[in-house]
């Protein structure tokens, strides 16, 4: 029989039994549905999450004070630690770690920053000309920080692109003096771009060197420590050598947290890609299910058309053309339900990237051949015990049934 | 071409066997013109079957054209069915959602022959069975007399030797069923062995050749002259 034909002929069988195939579409077209939009969701998570990290090189590490207690869990967001992280401390890293080529301490507030008459509350990051690089942003106008000795502070400023619209309009803002609490700054430069990171918009910070912003929240202790490893130095090496000089300068006591991001990234990766994994496995344990369905509906059609089968017998079909038949009907109506599934799981997740445009989601192209495979799979394994009992028919008693 | 010797076909009911067929042995020449008669429940379909390889005997020999059929596995005894054998039925067997033309064009179908052959080879057998008008419609859009046309149409279109035609008139009229008779005998003009079982005296006593089974056995073998 020639393909064209076969297909034909399935597809008006499957016609004359719509309720069957309608049920059987459905169920198929779920279940494949249920893989795209779930691995869309998976990798939409995973996508995510490395976005918001993906700003951090390979070479860079962060440390933060405060020690996380179990292993492999998350590092404090808010470290209360014993020791406090000091300026002098990162002074003494800098000398004595050879591996660290640059270093952008963190110190975070919050703060009124105002303009003639406009005010804006704002991200206040003190930080020094490192920063900029290691995060890989972009001066728009003027310059960076000026470079200055770590304890050293100084009224200048760089602010994000969003907070200079709010304070100047389109109006010229290097070389204008900000209000910041009690003190003042001229601002140096602006920052490019949104500056989207962390789930903090960079672009409504504003950026003054750490000594300075220590005086303007009166605090020690640094928020964060990012770190840039030298080329040629093992990443972990020098974590652990960090680590070792923090012990020694916190009388023997390891309270700081050093993560590099690669390595947690990656860690989260493989994380997510699992998840991923097993979401997808439970849209195709419905698919599998499916496959019941598919059984007893090419069951019930054999048992309908088996005159029909002895029909086919008697002007000369062999067993294994009887067995094609249903088998291809099965997997016409499992192809049709993947392509149906498909299509209202992209439409779910073209909805999903339409209410959260921040969230790449999207079905991985290895899901929907998985998908359509298994489904297609799945119907031909189930119907072929149906199938092969039509095939095994003697035609005689066949042509007798009504 | 068909040689049946010592056939025996028996079906077991409960406690009761029935013997379907009893020592069955026939000698039929490619051509002749052969009605089998007598009683309900004397063998008549199940001889047929048999005939057609859509039964397996229990013994005995079945010779068709040369080939010893008992040997075959089932796919060799398809082969012969679609390359030797066309069937006509009482109750037609049509496929109810293919055309009259499709259900004549089944048997190609199968065998895959492509579309444009399948139309060349079917339009001469609709035109010639007068139901060319008829060959888009559905079965069920069909008259009686017609549907037993298409599937004359359908059991002549691989060019068979052997037509074996169980009570095809058993569902008509008696003016369609003439006419069906007509296209049949036909047929067996043109060369085809032709081998009808039937009630109906009148039908059967225009083939030159009539057997009349009684449980299971020949009780009769004659033959005469054509007389139509
Ligand atoms: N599949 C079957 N199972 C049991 N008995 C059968 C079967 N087919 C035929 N028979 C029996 O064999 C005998 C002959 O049947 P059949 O050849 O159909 O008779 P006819 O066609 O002459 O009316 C009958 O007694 C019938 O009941
Ligand atoms: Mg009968």
């Amino acid at each position: 029989m020639r393909l064209l034909d076969l297909l034909r002929f399935s597809l008006l069988a499957l016609r004359r039994q719509r309720f069957r195939s309608a049920m059987l579409l459905t169920a198929v077209g779920l279940g494949v549905g249920a893989v795209v939009v779930l691995t869309a969701l998976g990798e939409g998570a995973r996508g995510y999450v490395l976005g918001e990290f993906a700003y951090l090189g390979k070479d860079t590490v962060i440390m933060m004070p405060g020690r996380k207690e179990t292993t492999g869990g998350m590092p404090p967001i808010t470290g209360v630690a014993a020791h406090a992280i000091t300026l002098e401390e990162m002074e003494v890293l800098q000398r004595a770690v050879p591996g660290v080529t640059a270093l952008a301490p963190m110190v975070m507030g919050n703060g009124p920053v105002s303009y003639k008459s406009r005010e804006r509350d704002s991200m206040v990051i003190g930080t020094t000309a490192a920063f900029f690089p290691l995060r890989q942003l972009q001066i728009a106008q003027g310059r960076n920080l000026p470079e200055l000795a770590l304890g050293e502070g100084k009224q200048v400023a760089v602010i994000g692109q969003k907070l200079k619209e709010a304070l100047f309009d389109s109006g010229r803002a290097i070389g204008q003096w900000v209000r910041l609490r009690d003190y003042r700054f001229r601002v140096v430069g602006v920052l490019a771009g949104s500056g989207d990171s962390f789930g903090a918009d960079l672009s409504e910070a504003i950026f003054i060197p750490v000594a300075s912003a220590q005086a303007v929240f009166n605090v020690h202790g640094l928020f964060r420590v990012t770190l840039k490893v030298k080329e040629n130095y093992q990443v972990e090496a020098v974590k652990s050598a960090i680590a070792k000089q923090m012990q020694l300068l916190h009388n023997g006591e390891l309270d700081v947290t050093i993560i590099s991001p690669d390595a947690m990234l990656s860690t989260f990766d493989s994380i997510l890609q699992v998840m991923t994994l097993g979401v997808a496995g439970i849209g195709a344990i419905s698919l599998v299910v499916s496959g019941i369905l598919v059984m007893n509906v090419t069951l019930m059609s054999v048992k309908q058309r088996t005159a029909e089968i002895g029909l086919l017998k008697a002007l000369g079909a062999p067993s294994s053309q009887v067995r094609t038949l249903f088998l291809t009907e099965a997997a016409l109506i499992a192809a049709a339900g993947a392509v149906l599934g498909m299509l209202l799981g992209h439409l779910l997740v073209f909805t999903g990237t339409q209410i959260y445009p921040d969230v790449p989601f999207a079905t991985p192209a290895w899901a929907l051949w998985a998908s359509l495979a298994l489904a297609i799979g799945t119907a031909l394994v189930f119907a072929w015990l149906p199938a092969q009992q039509a095939a095994d028919m003697e035609p005689v008693n066949a042509l007798g049934k009504k | 071409m068909i040689e049946v010797s010592g056939v025996n076909k028996t079906f077991i009911l409960g406690d009761s066997t029935v013997h379907a067929l009893a020592d069955i042995n026939l000698r039929i020449e490619q051509g002749e013109y052969i009605s089998v008669m007598g009683p309900s429940g004397s063998g008549k379909s199940t001889l047929l079957n048999m005939l057609g390889l859509l039964d397996r005997p229990d013994n005995g020999r079945y010779s068709l054209n040369g080939v010893d059929t008992q040997t075959l596995d089932e796919n060799e005894r398809a082969r012969l069915r679609r390359e030797q054998i066309g069937f006509v039925f009482q109750a037609y067997h049509l496929i109810a959602r293919l055309t009259a033309r499709e259900n004549v064009e089944m048997p190609l179908m199968l065998a895959g022959v492509p579309a444009r052959e399948r139309h060349e080879a079917v339009a001469g057998i609709l035109d010639r069975l007068g139901i060319a008008k008829r060959a888009d419609h559905l079965p069920n859009q069909l008259s009686g007399g017609e549907r037993q046309r298409v599937a004359i149409g359908r059991s002549i279109v691989m060019k068979p030797a052997l037509l074996l035609a169980d009570e095809p008139t058993g569902n008509l009229d008696s003016r369609s069923g003439a006419e069906v008779t007509e296209i049949l005998e036909n047929l067996n003009r043109d060369g085809i062995t032709l081998l009808i079982v039937t009630h109906d005296n009148s039908m059967g006593e225009r083939a030159s050749r009539r057997i009349r089974m009684v449980d299971g056995a020949v009780a009769a073998d004659q033959r005469f002259e054509r007389v139509v």
